[in-house]
């Protein structure tokens, strides 16, 4: 089963007369422990789609299939079971600057309920120590580089090990030798534990560690890097719409 | 503290952390706590205050039943009864004693100048078992024509002084036209009415107030015979003195009636009671204000948690974590600063402003109770609050 099944999404912001279709027919599937890269200029509809895809926005017509699990009329409870099983990297990072390293880390963990509070630090530091934080795991948000604060968010969003990572634009805040080391680990995640990685970046210096590049413009799919390595299972339905399914 | 908290909550400590993290903020939302407890404990200070004026006005005397005249509200008010009501509650076969009780006030011209104004208190002097403990010892000295006990707390008298009276070195000072002589002391204190107290024997009482006469008096005391209810004997004697316009209550319904007419009746009460409801009201507010600020302000990290799968329900427990505290903490501060209001409005009032040990409780739970209700107000913004929007 494709963790990530996407058919015939569309999307509008504002209401009345201001309403605005921002995604038109998508359809994708991504397959498990795969990294994909989403790319586009900005306003195509790349983070959008993200979040539709992650369980933070409604679906408002068509369908996604999270993990087996269908998120049009999903209430909240799904929701948030289904945001459990996630991992999210914001751009800004978004720490609570009252936790420190550690602690930031920790709530990635409690969220799953009450666990070994030994156990838990122990696999805390150790993300932490492995993203290169170790000498900073008592410190404070305020007292970190933007780029430690990055890696902090990054070990928050990986370490109850989700099923599935997405991330915006990660790396942003991060040196190359940083951002190969963040990319190269969401990899070695998909290939040790099936970690499914969707990513939004526009970062040209880790495209080469994608399994795929999918990019959007004025919210549809104008080219899938697998669909192009595949010509025959790619199909375009409704006007531009550009269909891949891996699964088929 | 970290610990111990993370220990009891078994999560993360969030609301105490964020608390901590800005000290100065935190000792804003303290300040703001604590003002919100002192506004209500001066309210209810003053209420409190009316409250135990009311009580005190019934110290001087005790009875088992009342009887009064069927317009009199408080004890200091009404008509005069007639004396013959006495006879018939004497005739019901469970009335032990009863006696006439004079009530009125004076003016007490100083030396200095200054006049306070003196509830007269007058009962036979050989009614010894209705006069309160302070009094009952020497009542019978009163007998003595123009003898008085006086009030040692009245207000603007040297308290020293009025202690220092003794039959031997007794106190001389005109009312009414008479001469007076203050042969004893008691302690009772100004209320809203009068600035204090003085008791007397009827007779010196209608030599007092010439207008008054023995046949009228203020009141009737009653004692019921021991083991007989005291609400049964005063129902029997209502309906005995029906057609008398007088009412029959047990002291204790008569002083409850009288504190319920003075707190929801006179506008002293009522604007105190509008006092207490402002007091209230505002306090809730500074808390929900604080409450609801912190909330904005980590409305995006608390987002970031709900994009993380952690429900509605998480945010809840933060926010009651942080009420509790700032309600714990906060009311110290609160307490000891109404203390300090206490004492400077007693000192300058001679009014009973004292803080109850009761009052502290529940003000204490009612701080904390506002204080989550407030928070689970300020959340209501979390609810709508989208997680979409930190990508």
């Amino acid at each position: 089963m494709d963790p990530i099944a996407v058919n015939g999404l569309n999307h509008w912001f504002g209401t009345g007369e201001a309403r605005k279709q921002a995604i038109f027919d998508v359809s994708l599937t991504i397959e498990r422990g795969s990294l994909t890269v989403l790319m586009g200029p900005s306003g195509s509809g790349k983070t959008t789609v993200l979040t539709l895809m992650g369980c933070l926005r409604d679906v408002q017509q068509g369908s996604v299939r999270l993990l087996g699990a269908e998120l049009n009329g999903a209430d909240t409870a799904m929701q948030e079971t289904m945001r459990r099983r996630l991992g999210f990297i914001f751009q800004a990072h978004n720490l609570h600057e009252s936790l420190t390293a550690r602690q930031n880390v920790l709530m990635g963990l409690q969220v799953h309920g009450r666990g070994d509070p030994s156990r838990q630090r122990d696999a805390v530091d150790h993300i932490l120590t492995l993203l290169g934080l170790g000498h900073r795991i008592d410190y404070l948000p305020g007292n970190l580089s933007g780029g430690q604060k990055q890696r902090v968010a990054i070990a928050r969003a990986l370490v109850a090990n989700p099923d599935i990572v997405f991330a915006d634009e990660p790396t942003a805040a991060l040196d190359h030798d940083s951002g190969h080391l963040v990319v190269e680990m969401l990899k070695r995640l998909g290939q040790e534990r099936g970690t499914t990685t969707v990513m939004v970046t526009h970062d040209n210096r880790i495209l080469d560690l994608a399994d795929r590049i999918v990019t959007l413009e004025d919210g549809r799919i104008v080219r899938d890097s697998a669909s192009l390595a595949h010509p025959a299972t790619m199909s375009t339905g409704g006007g531009s719409v550009v269909r891949t399914d891996h699964g088929a | 503290m970290t610990a111990l908290l993370a220990r009891l909550l078994g999560r993360l400590p969030i609301g105490w952390l964020q608390l901590t993290h800005s000290r100065t903020r935190m000792a804003a939302a303290l300040a703001g706590v604590a003002f919100a407890n002192v506004l209500v404990f001066v309210q209810l200070g003053m209420m409190g205050a009316l409250n135990g004026t009311v009580e005190m006005t019934y110290a001087p005397v005790r009875a088992d039943i009342l009887i009064s005249s069927e317009d009199a509200n408080t004890l200091t008010d009404g008509s005069p009864l007639s004396r013959r009501v006495l006879f018939q509650a004497l005739s019901d076969p469970e009335v032990a004693a009863a006696a006439p009780f004079y009530l009125a006030k004076v003016d007490w011209s100083r030396e200095n100048g200054s006049t306070a104004s003196l509830n007269v208190y007058a009962l036979p002097a050989e009614a010894a078992r209705f006069a309160g403990p302070d009094i009952a010892g020497s009542l019978a000295t009163l007998a003595l024509p123009e003898s008085a006990m006086i009030d040692e707390r009245t207000r603007g008298a040297d308290p020293e002084a009025l202690a220092g009276i003794t039959p031997q070195a007794p106190l001389r000072f005109e009312a009414n036209g008479r001469t007076i002589t203050a042969t004893g002391h008691f302690s009772l204190g100004g209320g809203f009415s009068a600035d204090g107290a003085m008791v007397v024997s009827d007779q010196t009482f209608l030599r007092l107030f010439p207008a008054r006469i023995a046949g009228t008096p203020t009141h009737v005391l009653v004692d019921v015979t021991p083991g007989a209810d005291a609400g049964l004997v005063a129902a029997r004697l209502s309906d005995r003195l029906a057609g008398e316009a007088v009412q029959v209550r047990t002291m204790a319904a008569a002083q409850a009636a009288d504190l319920s007419y003075q707190t929801t009746q006179r506008p002293t009460g009522v604007i105190f009671g509008f006092g207490v409801a402002m007091g209230v009201l505002v306090g809730l507010v500074i808390v929900y204000q604080v409450l609801s600020t912190d909330v904005a302000d980590h409305l995006r990290e608390y987002a970031t948690f709900k994009a993380m799968g952690y429900p509605h329900r998480f945010f809840l427990g933060i926010v009651f974590e942080e009420a509790a505290i700032l309600g714990a903490i906060g009311f110290v501060p609160g307490l000891i600063l109404s203390l300090g209001i206490y004492a400077a409005m007693a000192e300058a009032t001679a009014l009973p402003v004292v803080m109850t040990p009761l009052r502290a409780v529940l003000v204490f739970a009612g701080t904390v109770l506002a204080c989550a209700a407030s928070g689970a107000l300020a959340t209501r913004r979390l609810r709508a609050a989208d997680p979409a929007d930190l990508f």
